[in-house]
């Protein structure tokens, strides 16, 4: 028992299981809306995107989640604005991103005294969390997760058929900005946790499995958030015996629950089709 | 009588082209009527237009009296949109999608009320496919999603109806049962304008059909209508209209015609075999 109780010894170790849960609960329930409306590739470049703004407003010496959170809401607006005129969607998203992830990197050569901070941004930290940041973390949870309670109904609508929706009264270009804002404030809270690199695992990997059990939005969304925390949980835990990287630990344990999920759905679909056979000869 | 929907003078395009130019429309109260043109005349965007979800370059939009300002939906009409623009694979059931439809009549809970379900469920029974309520919107047949999207259009308790080719991925039998539905529809007094570029199944059971390629080419009942040069002049290409009785048959050439007749050959046809 002492055994399996020990990590929690170690203040900074609970305090990362419990921003890594609200981290994996929030980008489990955003995940939802990013995967049925085929954004995954906008989340991804994001990301990226906020890369560039943590490093300016390091540079401008602004707070990190203000100055990033606005650099990646503007960047979602812009690749709203440039896919509306002849570009393509992920064109958009590959200019937008890729131009501010290299003006993080340029900015980080120029001064080279943060390449550290860097890779965290890049890999991820969670066992380094302070708790300032298990604060913004809560705070932004609770607030991404009650507009998606009050704007569940023109959020959904909207996600389904946008031209719609529009017709029957949702104001979509509300809508457009208020999604905008929440993809830049879970990205911008979650950045420090996971990673550039490994955050789209955690988006996009609870939903889908959500999706193999569930054809039902508001029941993804429940799947979804209860996955995102388990697994990020779990795999933070077993980061601590196996001594691999938590990040790393979180995504291979998601890719493990998402294959398990995927080869029980497969199953319990040929058994059906087999048991509908056998009741049709 | 006042029209229900009237427009003037009305030209949208995208980008530096233009789409549809001139047109003028009135549909009345209890209207079932027809735009029929070719593919890419314009129709979806003149639907688009008139729904509010494509600025007009000039022109006004005139409903129930009341001009709309550009880009604004009327607040008492229903969309069916083309199949072919549904991402059928979204995580919705048929009865979610039909909830969907009552957003402007929505109560201050930010969930569907059990009126909300109820109304759903009536208009599911209404439309005839009250049986897979439950079931998720990509798992139903195509007639079947069609009448889905037929009553989340209904259930805000819509003045009109726009359907955007609600035919044109359908079987005969699939499109006969939805034109019989309509026409149900419209018998209760919803007025409806349907798009389509099927002449012989859709257009010509139509009462009144609006010719289309553009701009308005010719607008009446289809005896009257459907004459080779008004055809020509919408789709482009010479067409034979054999009419006997109130029946009129229209194909590209009268091999065509004779092929899909079949057995079923009126006398006149017969007469120039």
């Amino acid at each position: 028992m002492d055994l399996l109780l020990r990590p929690f010894q170690y203040e900074f170790f609970s305090r990362a299981l419990l921003v890594a849960m609200l981290a994996g609960l929030l980008c489990g329930v955003m995940g939802v809306y990013i995967t049925t409306r085929r954004m995954s590739y906008i989340a991804h470049g994001l990301s990226h995107a906020i890369l560039g703004g943590a490093v300016l407003s390091y540079v401008l010496q602004l707070n990190f989640y203000i100055g990033a959170g606005i650099w990646g809401f503007i960047s979602a607006l812009v690749i709203q604005f440039l896919t509306g005129r002849k570009i393509y969607a992920d064109a958009a998203i590959g200019i937008v991103t890729t131009a501010s992830f290299a003006l993080g990197i340029a900015i980080i050569s120029t001064y080279r005294q943060f390449t550290k901070s860097f890779e965290a941004a890049l890999f991820g930290n969670v066992l380094g969390v302070t708790p300032n940041d298990v604060w913004v973390v809560t705070c932004v949870t609770i607030a991404l997760l009650a507009l998606v309670f009050i704007f569940y109904r023109p959020l959904l609508f909207w996600s389904f058929d946008r031209d719609v929706a529009k017709v029957h009264g949702v104001p979509v270009l509300a809508m457009d900005v208020l999604f905008a804002l929440m993809l830049a404030a879970m990205l911008v809270t979650t950045l420090q946790i996971l990673g550039v690199t490994l955050i789209i695992s955690a988006i996009i990997i609870p939903a889908s499995i959500a999706r193999l059990l569930s054809d039902r939005f508001g029941m993804m969304m429940i799947y979804a958030a209860v996955l995102g925390a388990g697994i990020s949980f779990v795999g933070i835990y077993l980061s601590y015996y196996f001594d691999v990287a938590s990040g790393a630990s979180v995504v291979l344990l998601s890719t493990i629950v998402f294959g398990i999920v995927l080869l029980w759905t497969n199953l319990k679909q040929r058994r059906k089709r087999r048991t509908l056979d056998s009741h049709l000869l | 009588m006042e029209p229900l929907l009237e427009i003037k003078n009305l030209a949208c395009g995208y980008q530096a082209q233009p789409v549809f130019t001139h047109v003028n429309l009135k549909l009345y109260p209890k209207q079932l009527s027809g735009l029929v043109g070719p593919s890419g005349c314009g129709k979806t965007t003149l639907i688009k237009t008139i729904l509010g979800l494509a600025h007009p370059w000039v022109g006004e939009i005139w409903f129930r009296g009341q001009k709309l300002q550009p880009g604004v939906s009327p607040p008492k009409v229903g969309y069916v949109p083309q199949v072919e623009t549904v991402d059928w694979s979204f995580p919705v059931t048929a009865e979610e999608v039909v909830m969907m439809g009552r957003y402007r009549r929505r109560n201050v809970s930010p969930f569907p009320s059990k009126r909300d379900r109820q109304v759903a469920r009536e208009l599911l029974y209404r439309v005839g496919v009250e049986d897979v309520a439950h079931q998720p919107i990509g798992e139903l047949s195509g007639g079947q999603q069609q009448r889905v999207f037929i009553a989340r259009a209904l259930v805000g308790e819509p003045d009109i109806v726009l359907l955007d080719e609600p035919t044109s991925s359908s079987d005969l039998r699939v499109q006969h049962e939805l034109l019989h539905l309509l026409a149900e529809l419209n018998q209760q007094g919803l007025t409806i304008l349907l798009s389509t570029h099927d002449l012989n199944s859709v257009a010509t059971h139509l009462p009144w059909v609006i010719c289309f390629n553009h701009g308005i080419i010719a607008q009446g009942e289809p005896t009257e209508v459907f004459t080779p040069q008004t055809l020509k002049q919408t789709f482009g290409g010479e067409m034979v209209v054999i009419r006997e009785g109130d029946r009129i048959l229209i194909a590209s050439s009268l091999s065509t015609l004779r092929h899909r007749m079949q057995d079923n050959l009126p006398s006149i046809l017969r007469q120039t075999h």
